[in-house]
């Protein structure tokens, strides 16, 4: 067994943490620092007339105010990087100009000498707004409605037809074809750290620093340049510690571009630190659809075919990747089933809200929403079981690389083994009659299950707008310390311990000898980030190649060193030795050398040999490290069932989850430990999805739940203990075997969550309902009986 | 105007002239820039910015700076002497009781104030005792395990004081 690899490691990077030494953007204080507030559109919809900042740019403190139209034409749109047929982008100002389409779009910055007087002069600034009419239903938008863009003529953003398989007659075959429509409710990703900006330039250097809480340090550098027209070899962009992302930092956004360009107007440091306030309206919502599910099935319960017509709420703009949501989706539509015909329809539509984008999950929770209900809906019709419909579908394990008809080969699975697992930690047999006994008692009480299959390790570059491989550098110091520069971009994660447990068992070395560097574009090689679950799989599989590359040049100067050829040296526990028959033997006949040369050396040694380079072989290149581009040749797919037990409350139809069992199947682990916690945390924010979260907008477009009061996280007492447990079925697509883990939870829970109200509520006709699912949702449906 | 305060943070009293309105976390972040304690709503919600006020834990950005002339406030950096940890803080970093870590300080100032009143709390109890704290990463399982851990090293710890 490996030192590390598989171990439950205590996290490296945690004690800056748990001692408040950490560095948020917000921690990190430059002299003389400039502090920015935004104005922001109080309208959804409006024509500005005219703004008037004379009384602003005079309060005290304050350096400057800067509009629309200081900024128009020098600094480029807010980018979005998605490519579709027929896709219309419309222009995404940093500060608008005359035109605003969402509450929340910064409209003028303030830059004054502290945050105070900045959020002061804010209220000083006159606006002359002349309303327009505001959508923000996706259906009515995608009828007609009011126009978000007039000169669109409509409020289509773009539509696609996917899958595969003759959907029509599939459907017309079918024994039962039961219809559905389903809401995926707008959520709002909430990040404990805001979003914060500090930007710095110096005009010698022509250098331009922007430290900012994102999950892709690189991309958005590339992106920043391009606003700002400034040289990308002259632009360093910094993730330092970061609050959490969930996706919502997996984007490049109007500040960031805005703080930057500041910054070299005035030649001063200038901070913006997020509100709480303007995280609900100006960071990327998630979800947002509403669809039209219709599913074919036979009397034995085999899926025959999945139609799913929906409506994916755009928002008003396209941040990075709006539009690419709806397409992931498509692509995870077949669930862990076997479709042989399955057909997606989008219609993607402008609306007069926040932008959503790449939320935890990211389209796939919305597929596996569909798929899940929909084996649900087919076990109603059928008065099967939940779990023999899934069984009847499933792929068996020798059935992969599994193609689906969306168009992917799921690497490997065995979705039995997980599902009997899951049953058996559940007792399911026993639950069941617990529910028989239960009802016969007057309880209401319901079991959901959920097998879910997902799609990580985002992404062969060929399906990502921007590349899907990821970069390691990992070098050896010549004091024998390990480095490690990572282009993923951990940001809660923790990859600091997983990469340094890779090194530590390749490399022979303490895991305290290892540091791993990400998130500053001046010292890490060009990478890709952190989102989709690659980090480990992509990310952590470009270090353990450049591992291995290193250890071959390290192999080459030992050898050196130890006078033998490189094939007679073996390497473990940190040395390499010349195997024992060699040296006995008299190695290859050389004597006087082999007499003189040590029969073990010690990586640490070889590392300073090779910088010293003193003694080195012919055509050796100095210094001892390695980089690799790990270019991944498909994505993984993780998998799972969830089996959620719920008992309702007849009087006040509150929900108890009494048991959560989970299974996850993500490959092959590093840190068991560090998986448990990437679990918990997706299942938790599927709770908050399932029963408490959702992004309301009234019908002026004003964002109702603009609170942490309004809109509803999961609190410690709010969710239940969870059992967990794994199968490990190691991926074929990169050498460690591992999937990815950090969207599972998420996408795997709130089928379950939602399967188990509805069979607790089947007595009363229920059949589906939308999430979330509210106490008062479940009381009327009760007391409608009574 | 400004007023002059007295604040001792983590057993060193400041004396500091600060704006009536100034918001006791600003004070500790960007006057003795001790940056430990967060923010993450300045709406008294999230407990990012909790510390412990006279013993107790309060959320240092629902009260102002001058609130707190001449009582005594630790934070996260004072929850040990330096290069220790406090038994909170190794029961967060045992049980993998952070992610991001945003959450992190005010968390583990809240659960040592739930063990403070309470030292063999239930997980019902630890959980009630942290709805001031809203963490988004690590679905606070791991968190109560934390709370548990330390509680158990801080039980030890008396038993072999004295
Ligand atoms: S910042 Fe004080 S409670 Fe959120
Ligand atoms: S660890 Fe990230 S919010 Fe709690």
């Amino acid at each position: 067994m490996a030192k590390y690899v598989g171990q439950r490691i205590k996290r490296t990077e945690d004690p800056r943490l748990i001692q408040g030494l950490g560095h948020y953007v917000d921690d990190i204080k430059l002299p003389d620092t400039l502090h920015v507030a935004f104005l922001r559109s109080m309208y959804a919809h409006a024509k500005i007339k005219s703004i008037d900042t004379s009384e602003a740019a005079h309060a005290p403190g304050v350096v400057a105010v800067y509009t629309g139209k200081d900024v128009a034409g020098k600094i480029g749109p807010v980018p979005c990087a998605a490519a579709l047929p027929g896709l219309k982008i419309p222009h995404y100002p940093v500060l608008a100009g005359d035109h605003v389409t969402f509450v929340g779009h910064p409209i003028a910055a303030v830059v004054a000498i502290d945050k105070y007087a900045a959020r002061d002069a804010i209220d000083l600034i006159m606006v002359d707004y002349e309303e327009l009419p505001v959508v923000v239903d996706v259906e009515e938008a995608a009828k007609g409605g009011p126009l978000v863009y007039e000169e669109y003529g409509d409020n289509i953003a773009y539509k696609l037809t996917s899958g595969e398989g003759d959907i029509e007659a599939a459907l017309a075959a079918s024994d039962h074809v039961i219809k559905q429509r389903i809401v995926h409710q707008r959520l709002i990703p909430i990040a404990m750290e805001p979003r914060g900006v500090l930007a710095r330039y110096y005009p010698g250097e022509k250098e331009l620093t922007i430290w900012t809480s994102t999950q892709i340090p690189h991309l958005a550098r590339t992106q920043l340049a391009i606003m700002l027209g400034v040289p990308e070899n002259k632009v360093r962009v910094i993730a330092p510690e970061v609050g959490g992302g969930f996706g919502s930092k997996l984007n490049v956004y109007a500040e960031e571009g805005l703080v930057g360009w500041i910054a070299m107007q005035l030649g001063k440091p200038v901070k913006w630190i997020e509100g709480r306030r303007e995280n609900f309206q100006s960071t990327i919502h998630g979800r947002g659809q509403i669809g039209y599910i219709e599913v074919g099935c036979k009397n034995d319960g085999t899926i025959t075919g999945l139609r799913y017509n929906v409506f994916a709420d755009m928002g008003a703009y396209l941040q990075l990747l709006t539009p690419a949501i709806p397409t992931l989706t498509g692509l995870m539509l077949s669930g862990c089933y076997k479709i042989p015909a399955i057909q997606m329809n989008v219609t993607a539509v402008f609306t007069n809200k926040m932008s959503t984008d790449a939320y935890r999950g990211a389209g796939r929770p919305e597929a596996t929403q569909v798929i899940e209900r929909a084996a649900d809906l087919v076990a109603a019709e059928l008065g099967m079981d939940p779990v023999e419909v899934r069984r009847k579908n499933f792929p068996e394990p020798t059935e992969f690389p599994f193609k689906t008809a969306t168009g992917l080969f799921y690497d490997s699975g065995n979705y039995q083994g997980a599902l009997d697992k899951a049953l058996g930690m559940a007792d399911y047999t026993k639950m069941r009659e617990d529910q028989k006994k239960a009802r016969e008692q007057g309880r209401i009480f319901g079991i959901g299950v959920s097998t879910y299959v997902e799609i990580c390790a985002i992404g062969p570059s060929a399906a990502t707008p921007a590349g899907g491989w990821e970069s390691a550098t990992v070098r050896i110091e010549p004091t024998g310390k390990v480095t490690i520069l990572t282009g993923a971009s951990p940001h809660g994660q923790g990859q600091e311990t997983s990469f340094a447990q890779l090194a530590g068992d390749e490399l022979g070395v303490d895991l305290n000898d290892v540091t791993v560097i990400h998130g500053d574009t001046s010292i890490v090689q060009y990478g890709i980030g952190t989102f989709g679950s690659r980090g480990t799989a992509v990310g952590g599989t470009a270090v353990f190649n450049a591992l291995q590359k290193l250890k071959e040049k390290a192999t080459q100067l030992a050898a050196h060193l130890l006078g033998v050829d490189a094939s007679s040296v073996t390497f473990k526990e940190g040395r390499f030795s010349v195997e024992a028959a060699m040296a006995a033997a008299g190695g290859n006949g050389d004597s006087a050398k082999e007499a003189s040369a040590p029969k073990t050396v010690s990586i640490q040694e070889v590392a300073l040999a090779a910088h010293v380079a003193h003694q080195i072989p012919p055509g050796f290149e100095p210094g001892l490290s390695a980089t690799n581009f790990f270019e991944p040749s498909n994505f993984t797919f993780p998998f799972g069932t969830h089996i959620v037990q719920v008992e309702i409350d007849r009087e006040t139809g509150k929900i108890d989850i009494q048991r959560y069992v989970a299974v996850d199947d993500c490959g092959n682990v590093l840190n068991p430990m560090l998986v448990d916690g990437q679990v918990h945390g997706g299942i938790v924010q599927s709770i908050g999805q399932a029963l408490y979260e959702e992004a309301v907008y009234d019908e002026q477009g004003q964002l109702v739940t603009g609170t942490l009061m309004d809109y509803a996280i999961p609190k410690a007492a709010m969710v239940p203990w969870m059992e967990l447990d794994r199968t490990e079925t190691p991926s074929p697509v990169n050498p460690m075997g591992v999937k990815g883990v950090g969207e599972a939870g998420t996408i795997g829970a709130t089928p379950a969550i939602v399967g188990a109200i509805v069979d607790a509520l089947s007595p009363f006709g229920v059949r589906h309902l939308d999430m979330p699912i509210k106490p008062e949702v479940v009381w009327r449906i009760i007391s409608a009986s009574a | 105007m400004k007023k002059p305060i007295t604040v001792t943070v983590n057993g060193v009293a400041h004396h500091d002239e600060v704006e009536p309105r100034l918001l006791l976390v600003h004070y500790i972040r960007d006057v003795l820039g001790l940056t430990g304690t967060h923010v993450g709503c300045e709406t008294s919600i999230c407990g990012a910015c909790t510390v412990i006020l006279e013993g107790q834990a309060a959320k240092s950005c629902t009260m102002f700076a001058v609130q707190a002339d001449g009582e005594s406030v630790t934070t996260i950096e004072g929850m040990a002497a330096s290069g220790d940890l406090h038994p909170v803080q190794e029961g967060f970093w045992e049980q993998h009781g952070l992610q991001c870590g945003y959450c992190t300080p005010g968390m583990i100032m809240a659960a040592a104030q739930i063990l403070d009143r309470n030292p063999d709390p239930t997980d019902a109890e630890i959980r009630h005792g942290l709805e001031g704290n809203l963490c988004r990463c690590t679905g606070y399982q791991h968190i109560v395990e934390a709370v548990q851990n330390a509680a158990r090293k801080m039980k030890g710890q008396e038993a072999t004081g004295d």
